[in-house]
């Protein structure tokens, strides 16, 4: 009796302390980022452009504004993508070109995202010669295009299949029981997926360095370059100036808050389908 | 006068012969129960009446069903739209996700096109005073249907199936994941609506058989044993292996 108490005080411990250890780094990263980016942070760096070098002030507004733009392309391109594949999967699942799909669909996921950006580089910024927001934008897409279409097949595969028999038993045809019974049903599980994809996408560095590429004015143009704020930050961490790696804090603090509040609208959203 | 004739039914699923050669005859405003032991193929053959078993990959079907005259399997039929005359209830509820209420009620009808509200809310209240709901649910009708009791689920689905006012309605095991208070509302709805439908359940249940039904059909793997009415299927049947089964000797 004793012993079986001790051995359960014992995992209970070893449980609590494991999940600890994952959670100090979380912390720690937030509180620096937090620390040193809200210090820096003012009404200036949201709503203004950089200053030239030397000068100090200015801020990232064009970078916010570009994120927010660069994602927003990007999920145009791959959130209806991702809906339709992620039904395609689950609803045929069977067929053998789902199966091969999946895999690919998975591979995706998998792949760096530097070579996403390499991708996107030869795929669109060499024929048009030009770095451009419309490279960022696919090289986003393709990031949020596996998360968005997993994410929809899982919560399409929660359904019981009785749920599309009873469509059926009512006269409905496929489509409509696929989309009006199905998806509709399960919109916040997929709404869910869209932002928890956006906001995966919104933090990426890698593949906008050399698609989007970045700039230091507010751009709306899809084929000249656009800055980000993961690349501006990039760009101003690195750089010898203390107002810039000031200002390269408050950035990711800003986007911090940007995709801290996406997933928590996720879980809001999540909450309300349950 | 006969409102579902069954001749010669054959269902399969790959190799397996799972309803074999079954004609059966299902005269207007009855209820019919079909029992037997599992895997007698009740569930399929129900499934063949409203052509929803051809819808699992490798199933197959032969013979004839004649819905008030017409060949549901005839050439040219789409299954589709026999299913809209054909209701069916299933053995878990079914409510679909994220609708309301009164959704689920009038979602058949909506797809046919029918959107005048006043007549829409006057429907929605008779099928679910039909099937014994309205009383409970009328002050949460814009809740969604997932939110009431596994009982309450299963009347919504009936008044569900109602609403495209098929002429007639199968239930697969209605009753079989309910509680014995939700079971008995269940029961008693569908004396109710034997006036103005034709029930055909598929029961583990014998005494829920014996209690309700006007006919009783007794299935043995895919065969059809004995059909007759409830009443002697239960105290006088003709064959030994219906008695051996309903007096519990088999099965």
């Amino acid at each position: 009796m004793i012993w079986r108490k001790t051995k359960n005080y014992f995992f209970i411990t070893i449980l609590t302390l494991s999940g600890i250890a994952v959670l100090i780094p979380l912390i720690l990263i937030i509180i620096y980022v937090i620390k040193m980016g809200f210090s820096s942070l003012n009404w200036q760096f949201i709503t203004h452009l950089p200053r030239p070098v030397g000068e100090s002030g200015g801020g990232m507004a064009h970078a916010i504004v570009g994120t927010l733009f660069l994602v927003g392309l990007g999920g145009i391109f791959s959130i209806p993508l991702g809906i339709m594949l992620g039904t395609y999967l689950s609803e045929f699942k069977k067929d053998k070109m789902a199966k091969f799909l999946r895999h690919t669909i998975d591979l995706f996921s998998g792949i760096p995202s530097i070579v996403i950006g390499i991708f996107a580089y030869i795929l669109v910024v060499i024929p048009f010669k030009h770095f451009s927001a419309l490279s960022g934008g696919v090289a986003l897409g393709i990031i949020i295009l596996p998360i968005v279409t997993r994410t929809t097949e899982e919560i399409l595969k929660l359904i019981p299949g009785t749920t599309r028999e009873a469509g059926l038993a009512l006269g409905l045809n496929r489509t409509k029981i696929i989309w009006h019974i199905l998806i509709k049903g399960s919109r916040a599980g997929i709404f869910t997926g869209i932002i928890l994809a956006t906001s995966r996408a919104a933090g990426e560095t890698a593949p906008l360095l050399f698609t989007a590429f970045g700039n230091s004015y507010f751009s709306f143009q899809l084929m000249q370059p656009m800055a980000s704020l993961p690349a501006q930050i990039y760009t101003y961490a690195i750089s010898p100036f203390a107002d810039w790696q000031r200002q390269a804090w408050a950035g990711s603090f800003v986007l911090i808050i940007i995709v801290l509040g996406l997933n928590l609208s996720a879980r809001f959203f999540m909450r309300q389908k349950s | 006068m006969s409102v579902l004739k069954v001749e010669n039914l054959n269902a399969w699923f790959g190799d397996n012969h799972v309803v074999k050669n079954i004609s059966l005859d299902y005269k207007a405003n009855t209820i019919s129960a079909i029992i037997g032991p599992s895997g007698c193929g009740k569930s399929t053959f129900v499934r063949c009446l409203n052509r929803i078993h051809e819808e699992v990959p490798s199933a197959k079907v032969s013979g004839a069903v004649y819905l008030q005259g017409k060949n549901i399997y005839g050439p040219g039929v789409d299954a589709v739209t026999i299913r809209k005359n054909i209701g069916m209830v299933f053995q878990k509820p079914t409510p679909f996700p994220a609708m309301s209420v009164l959704d689920n009620v009038l979602v058949g009808l909506r797809f046919q096109g029918m959107c005048k509200k006043t007549t829409l809310m006057e429907i929605a209240e008779a099928c679910l005073k039909k099937a014994a709901l309205w009383d409970e649910v009328k002050d949460k009708l814009n809740q969604p249907g997932t939110s009431l009791s596994g009982g309450q689920q299963q009347r919504l689905c009936i008044a569900r199936t109602l609403a495209v006012n098929p002429p007639v309605l199968l239930m697969d095991e209605p009753t079989s994941a309910l509680d014995p208070i939700s079971t008995a509302k269940i029961e008693e709805l569908m004396d109710n609506l034997k006036n103005e439908y034709t029930v055909i359940i598929v029961t583990h249940n014998m005494q829920q058989a014996a209690r309700i039904a006007d006919y009783t059909s007794f299935f043995i793997l895919g065969d059809l044993i004995e059909h007759g009415p409830s009443s002697e299927i239960f105290t006088n049947p003709k064959n030994k292996k219906t008695e051996d089964y309903v007096t519990g000797r088999f099965g």
